[in-house]
């Protein structure tokens, strides 16, 4: 099929249009039908989606189900996948549908809601398809748009501060982006990404008043993206709009902004920083280790404190953030073999974080940790898949958490010893705060009278979880499905950019 | 065959775990201990029938792989895996079956409460994780089951769910296993920096390559050798509750006993003296590294000790006792006697295992009392204890005849005294004179306060709730039987297997599974000096013969052999520290009970001191755990809160009054302002892309 890609892209969008023109009503039937049509859309993508990952051949390290026509005003509509982006694409269609299945509860506004998911979900795929940088600027920049309705609209009480908060973070990115895109253009002469990787931008030193700035254009241009994929991230210090995010966002908000878009950022990094601008990396991969090494403790010690449950999972999505980043910049195989896979895994995991506090927020409508504890008694079913997520998060080998960690740290202690050193302690503190958090809400006596009703997961609630664990144990046990998709795309990116600082350094013995 | 050892627990775990609503209650357990006892016999023919010169591997299917990184799932056997399988599966189906009686009636839990499945499944999934450990061929999948014997010890020390005590012991266990496992890990991705692979063959032909290469390490130039060995130390430490990362252990016997007997007695806790072991090749390349064993492994053993002889907790005594011991294996392995230290491992698992088996069966006929000064008298009440106690007692402290090997060629006497004594001759042939000091003096302090258990609980008159005591009566036929067995590996484990681990065979049985650089070239040495007693000279020509690599280790390379012709008085020290301990004991709780209360009194500092185990976890929770709390708080308020959003509310603060005008007063107004943007964004690109397309 020639354009599979854009039939993956564009069926929610379809789906959502068609909500939008032909559902009528605000009654329970057509609330249901709504529900029931969001779900056949995004399960019908996911279907579509096990095609492209069956006919994707890893070996090839070019892009793949590559289309491409003339659009208006002389741009091009291009769109394909490689090894670095394909998985993503696995990862938002395999999520949505257990998005949509986590919003049955829904009541208000139900229309609306699904159309949003089924819009951000359009967009979020054509981030990780599109091949050219308008085309791109316009996926990644359109898909906070239905974000920030999630949130603002059926988000908590202080979903207004959340949304410009957020706002207000990546605004400033999003902007200077555009700028670095407009220079990459003139430098350039086009907006295909396949072209720009291949071109060679200029890395000579340049003078800004006075100053000399090392990698010149290259450098510029990387801070320009590096100022929207680290806000995208998140990373240390512009962090902080996140756990507002999470804690205004509905569970299904959280579960698709932790899962997919905070990937973004890290696809951001392979797509353009790494391989466009490799003297700028290899300039900056101090900076971002440094970065990235505060987030992982940081945030985690600000993780163990927190008093609400989504809070702490999203700082502590800020310190598994910190591993990928670590990883990409570490410019080796094992480092951004490691990043992917931890983005990936952290998707699952994280995913499922948020559908647990969402589980027992639907029944108790409060996150505070003091709320709960002794859960156990009452809903075995619930404390064993925490735990399991739990043991995720902490990165415990056997799940996909581990994976990506110590891959990510390993490619980091050839890059840098300090940085897998100060990274690892995070392995410490993740322990320190994820069972701290299991053992307040989970064990010990079920004493509060509030929760002496409680119920255990329904049918349901256990279906959402069941692809979630399979997924989790299946990639710790056998990472192999992943890493064998991403390794040779991988070793093709790094080979450019070794290739890459190498003329770089020649060039620079000669002058 | 070792598939089916590997995998029997594994489905025995998932049995309990998520079959037991099909075939019910009893069903699962039986299901489960009968897998545990099938795994345990195909291990022992493994072990009767196993060549020490070969080493086979396994390969299940791939695990890791990207790019020269190449991990997979499988099992590796010779002689240190076959010493393992033994250990760990004979004691743990031994536990499985005590545990069915143990477990019947547990007043912890309400009515209707289904807990013994689940205790089951813990248990078992122990067992696989604590298998995957010890049959790994590389050193992730150690890793792997590093970690999960370390998930089933938090969640098995976390039984009792209800208790916040509990809860407390299983996640600081966790947590300070943890920070060994930064070391573990470090050195893990040291190895695959320095010779890209993680396989066990590649690293054990590695060695001396290491010795020979540094590495900059943080701000430090470091020989290789050293820091790798270093890093899986720390890894070790944790695991085995060595001195600073010791904290954990004590606290773990919040668990049911029979956990601390399967896991905190004779397998997990020995995982570090195996990686060790098992890391021998790289390990005799760091003479410096192992001196830090032998330091670190002789002073927990001398710390452990101290403790032991004041705590009154049943359990807490034989916890220290366990950490002490496994010091004394620790010192063994640092001065290159890592077959002493896989022996006394050997023995330990069936003395301690059975002490901690007997403990919990007085516990059980005590109605979960554990102080053991509410105990007394309790011999003719429960008989078959109390002797497997005795047993296990003449076996830890040591009961044999002196210089028996010298006058028979076989040591004669209980598990402990054989493998002890071995490792205190080994030292001092090692030259270490810190470590045989201190390990003398532990075996003096293990004499005393195993003594002065035994007194205290089976001796003298029966104190404290005396209903208790009226009801104490001897544990079912299920939990009477596993001490019986582990009772005849205390008198004879020892002996049977004396020439096998550190005797005449000792070569032959490990092959080349444990390795000694200065070995071959000994063996050229002693054939020179045949009757030399001055093992100095036997390390020098070593030393000469070997060449440069082996020179700086001097000749601990060749204790295996020396230990023989350490002077007499060595020989005879470590039965002198055990009848001065029981001579001791015996003052202090039969002759004179009034004496330990008045010594407290007179030296009331020293023994808050010992109470309270050196104010370790005093000074870590200040520092650490507070520590880390406030710092938190700190970052969270001060860092996120008032600088970082401070600033940019500041920055909102200017921005707000312009927004508010551009967006009106739509609800989402920013929302939409945004899009607006974007798509402002957009159109200036596009309309400045067309222009400069056409210009």
């Amino acid at each position: 099929m020639d354009s599979l890609l854009s039939l993956i892209t564009f069926l929610p969008l379809i789906g959502a249009f068609v909500l939008m023109v032909f559902l009528r009503g605000e009654d329970e039937a057509s609330n249901l039908n709504a529900k029931r049509l969001a779900l056949m859309t995004t399960a019908v993508t996911f279907l579509l989606s096990i095609a492209l990952i069956t006919g994707f051949d890893p070996q090839d390290t070019g892009f793949q189900f590559v289309e491409e026509t003339a659009w208006l005003g002389g741009l091009t509509y291009k769109m394909g996948v490689d090894g670095i982006s394909v998985l993503f694409v696995m990862l938002t269609t395999f999520l949505m549908p257990i998005v949509i299945g986590a919003s049955w509860g829904v009541e208000t506004r139900v229309k609306e809601y699904m159309i949003a998911f089924l819009v951000l979900e359009t967009l979020m795929i054509g981030v990780f398809c599109a091949l050219d940088l308008i085309l791109f600027y316009f996926f990644f920049e359109a898909g906070l748009i239905p974000m920030f309705l999630i949130i603002g609209i059926w988000g908590g009480k202080e979903r207004i501060y959340a949304s410009f908060k957020f706002f207000l973070y990546t605004l400033l990115g999003s902007l200077l982006m555009l700028v670095a895109m407009i220079a990459m253009y003139m430098e350039a002469q086009t907006t295909d990404i396949e072209a720009l990787l291949a071109h060679d931008f200029s890395a000579s030193p340049i003078f800004v008043f006075g100053f000399e700035i090392a990698g010149g254009l290259q450098t510029m241009l990387w801070l320009a993206f590096f100022a929207s994929f680290a806000v995208k991230m998140p990373m240390w210090p512009v962090h902080t709009w996140l756990p507002d995010a999470h804690v205004q966002a509905p569970t299904a908000g959280s579960v698709v902004l932790a899962a997919i878009l905070l990937k973004m950022g890290g696809y951001g990094f392979l797509r353009f920083s790494l391989p466009m601008f490799p003297v700028a990396s290899d300039l900056m991969a101090n900076f971002v280790f440094t970065l990235s090494v505060i987030a992982i403790i940081y945030t985690s010690l600000v993780a163990m404190m927190q008093e609400d449950m989504k809070k702490l999972i999203a700082y502590s999505s800020v310190a598994h953030m910190g591993f990928v980043t670590m990883g990409i910049f570490a410019a080796n195989q094992q480092g951004v073999d490691g990043a992917i896979f931890q983005m990936i895994s952290h998707g699952f995991i994280s995913g499922a974080l948020f559908l647990t506090v969402g589980v027992i927020y639907d029944r108790m409508h409060t996150r505070d940790i003091d709320a709960y504890g002794g859960l156990v008694v009452r809903m075995p079913a619930f404390a064993l898949i925490f735990m399991l997520f739990t043991m995720g998060n902490v990165g415990l080998p056997g799940t996909s958490g581990f994976v990506g960690e110590f891959l990510t740290m390993a490619g980091a202690f050839q890059a840098n010893t300090y940085v897998a050193f100060f990274a690892a302690t995070g392995v410490i503190l993740s322990a320190a705060y994820a069972l701290w958090l299991y053992r307040r809400v989970v064990f010990g006596d079920l004493i509060k009278e509030s929760l002496k009703q409680i119920k255990d997961m329904d049918t349901r609630e256990k279906a959402l979880f069941a692809p979630l664990v399979v997924m989790t144990i299946l990639l710790g046990v056998y990472p192999a499905l992943v890493l064998d998709a991403i390794g040779p795309s991988v070793t093709a990116l790094l080979n450019n950019y070794e290739l890459a600082l190498g003329d770089v350094q020649t060039r620079l013995a000669e002058n | 065959m070792e598939t089916i050892i590997l995998f029997a627990p594994l489905v025995g775990a998932l049995i309990c775990g998520f079959g037991w609503k099909f075939i019910g209650e009893r069903g699962a357990t039986v299901t489960a201990t009968a897998l545990l006892f099938l795994a345990a016999a195909l291990s022992w023919i493994i072990f009767l029938t196993h060549d020490g010169a070969e080493s086979q591997t396994t390969e299940l299917f791939r695990w890791v792989d990207s790019g020269s990184m190449s991990v997979s799932w499988g099992i590796r056997l010779d002689t240190l895996t076959a010493v393992m399988l033994v250990v760990v599966n004979t004691v743990s189906a031994l536990v499985h079956l005590y545990s069915m009686g143990y477990m019947a009636h547990d007043e912890n839990w309400k009515d209707g409460e289904s807990y013994k499945p689940r205790f089951f499944a813990y248990l078992s999934f122990f067992t696989f994780a604590m298998l995957m450990l010890v049959t790994s061929d590389n050193l992730l999948q150690m890793f792997f089951g590093w970690e999960g014997v370390g998930v089933a010890s938090y969640l098995l020390i976390g039984f009792y769910y209800r208790k916040p005590s509990a809860n407390a012991a299983a996640m600081k266990a966790f947590i300070v296993n943890r920070v060994g496992d930064f070391g573990f890990a470090l050195g893990i991705f040291a190895l695959f920096f320095l010779i890209d692979s993680i396989e066990f063959d590649v690293i054990f032909a590695a060695g001396s390559e290491l010795a020979a290469t540094s590495i900059s390490f943080l701000w430090m130039e470091v020989n290789a050798a050293e820091l790798i060995a270093i890093l899986l130390f720390i890894g070790a430490m944790g695991k085995s509750a060595q001195l600073f990362l010791h904290t954990w252990l004590p606290d773990a016997m919040e668990g049911p006993t029979p956990v601390s007997a399967l896991i905190h007695a004779a397998t997990m806790v020995t995982a570090g003296v195996f990686l060790v072991c098992r890391m021998s090749p790289i390990m005799e390349y760091a003479p410096v590294a192992l001196g830090i064993v032998t330091v670190v492994g002789a002073s927990t053993a001398f710390f452990a000790a101290t403790v032991g002889l004041v705590q009154n907790d049943i359990k807490r005594v034989i916890a220290y006792s366990t950490c002490s011991q496994l010091g004394y294996m620790f010192a063994a392995a640092g001065v290159g006697f890592y077959q002493a230290a896989m022996f006394h491992l050997f023995t330990h698992a069936a003395f301690k295992a059975m002490l901690f088996l007997g403990a919990g069966s007085v516990i059980h006929a005590m109605h979960h009392e554990q102080d053991m000064r509410n105990y007394g008298g309790l011999r003719t009440k429960v008989p078959v204890t109390f002797w497997a106690m005795m047993i296990g007692t003449l076996a830890i402290t040591g009961v044999g005849i002196p210089l028996s090997y010298d006058l028979f060629g076989l040591p004669i006497g209980f598990a402990g005294f054989v493998s002890k004594d071995a490792i205190i001759e080994g030292v001092f042939a090692g030259h270490s004179t810190y470590a045989f000091g201190m390990l003398v003096v532990a075996a003096l302090f293990t004499s005393f306060y195993s003594w002065r258990l035994m007194f205290m609980t089976f001796y003298g008159t029966p104190r404290g709730d005396m209903h208790a005591h009226k009801h104490a009566h001897e544990s079912p036929r299920n939990m009477t039987a596993p001490l019986m067995v582990l009772a005849v590996g205390a008198v004879l484990a020892g002996m049977v297997y004396y020439n096998a681990f550190v005797g005449k065979s000792a070569e032959k049985f490990f092959g080349p599974s444990v390795y000694i650089a200065g070995l071959e070239a000994h063996g050229e040495a002693k054939a020179e000096d045949h009757e030399g007693a001055d093992d100095g000279s036997h390390g020098a020509e070593a030393a000469d013969a070997h060449g440069d690599e082996a020179a700086h280790h001097g000749d601990s390379g060749v204790v295996l052999h020396d230990y023989h012709y350490v002077p007499t008085w060595v020989k005879l020290s470590p039965f002198v520290a055990m009848l001065l301990g029981f001579v001791t004991a015996w003052y202090f709780y039969i002759r004179a009970p009034d004496t330990p209360r008045r010594l407290a009194e007179a030296n009331p500092g020293l023994y808050q001191f010992l109470l309270n185990k050196w104010y370790f976890d005093e000074l870590y929770d200040f520092v650490f755990v507070r520590g880390a709390k406030a710092l938190g708080r700190f970052l969270w308020k001060k860092g996120d809160g008032a600088t970082i959003d401070g600033g940019i509310n500041g920055l909102a603060l200017g921005i707000i009054p312009f927004l508010t005008r551009m967006a009106g007063k739509a609800q989402s107004g920013y929302v939409f302002h945004y899009a607006f943007a974007m798509f402002l964004g957009l159109a200036a690109l596009l309309t400045w892309m067309l222009i400069g397309g056409a210009g």
